[in-house]
């Protein structure tokens, strides 16, 4: 289930990874598919709060709602600034329609199994987001500011990536 | 009078053997800037006593922790704060929200 929902975020994410086969996504879109990205950890790290009772994954979900926040709102901030509209995407529709399955099923989970479940997901999650952060959005980022946003966040998502994986291999 | 010249001479003699002793460095502060999640350049010629001001332009929360536990200067998003060194060596630093953020300071 977990290999079958980053199976799913890797084909919404590669249908802007793959310029030779679709357009290359515009700054509008990278806005709104990066924004919906950290818009998505959020949630999915409220629900590992309310429901996970493991210091570990606890403190990692803290750690993924404050600076996933700190980004959006930065992102946020910056398409006011060069007064760009977010544009929604099939990409980002995509992520959203596969979180909401992924929150559903993680819902019915609960201790151990809720843990690693989540942990699972957000390995497979950041490891996904990141691909697509630095081999298409980041390229084909036109304005300087919104490229800098990206590769901050790039930056600040491996370690995310690193915390979520060494919390992994701490769960089994 | 005579009882006065060699108080004087006393005192000017005292003086100058304390200004004539090993000189010691006055501690200086230095500042690192932490942005786009990196720790920038740390200085090279730390001294025991110094001070680092670690200034976090980023718009995430950081942190400078010493390894071993000599400072800890917790960073909000445009915090600064200043450190004291207090120990010489080698001391291993890092954010603590974000471990792959570190470097060294060599203090002497």
């Amino acid at each position: 289930m977990i290999n079958k929902s980053a199976s799913f975020i890797f084909a919404a994410l590669l249908a802007v990874a793959a310029p030779a086969a679709a357009a290359a996504p515009t700054d509008p879109q990278i806005a709104h598919i990066a924004y919906t990205a950290g818009s998505l950890d959020i949630a999915a790290g409220k629900q590992a709060l309310a429901r996970s009772h493991n210091k570990e994954v606890r403190s990692f979900a803290r750690e993924m709602v404050r600076d996933h926040q700190a980004v959006n709102d930065k992102a946020l901030a910056l398409v006011k600034k060069l007064h760009v509209t977010p544009e929604a995407n099939p990409t980002s529709a995509g992520l959203t329609k596969d979180a909401d399955a992924t929150r559903v099923r993680l819902a019915k989970l609960s201790g151990g199994a809720f843990d690693r479940a989540y942990i699972q997901n957000e390995v497979a999650y950041h490891k996904t987001v990141n691909g697509a952060l630095e081999t298409t959005l980041i390229p084909n980022a036109k304005n300087g500011e919104l490229k800098s946003l990206l590769q901050t966040g790039l930056a600040l998502f491996r370690e995310h990536q690193a915390h979520a994986e060494k919390i992994a291999k701490d769960l089994k | 009078m005579r009882l006065q010249l060699v108080a004087l001479s006393a005192a000017i003699s005292s003086i100058a053997l304390l200004c004539s002793g090993p000189a010691v460095a006055a501690p200086r502060t230095y500042v690192v800037v932490i942005d786009k999640m990196k720790f920038g350049p740390v200085p090279t010629d730390l001294h025991k006593g110094d001070a680092i001001v670690w200034v976090n332009r980023d718009f995430l929360r950081h942190s400078a922790t010493a390894g071993d536990g000599s400072f800890d200067a917790d960073l909000p998003a445009g915090a600064k704060k200043r450190t004291v060194l207090t120990k010489s060596g080698a001391i291993p630093f890092a954010c603590r929200y974000h471990p792959g953020m570190h470097g060294s300071l060599q203090v002497r």
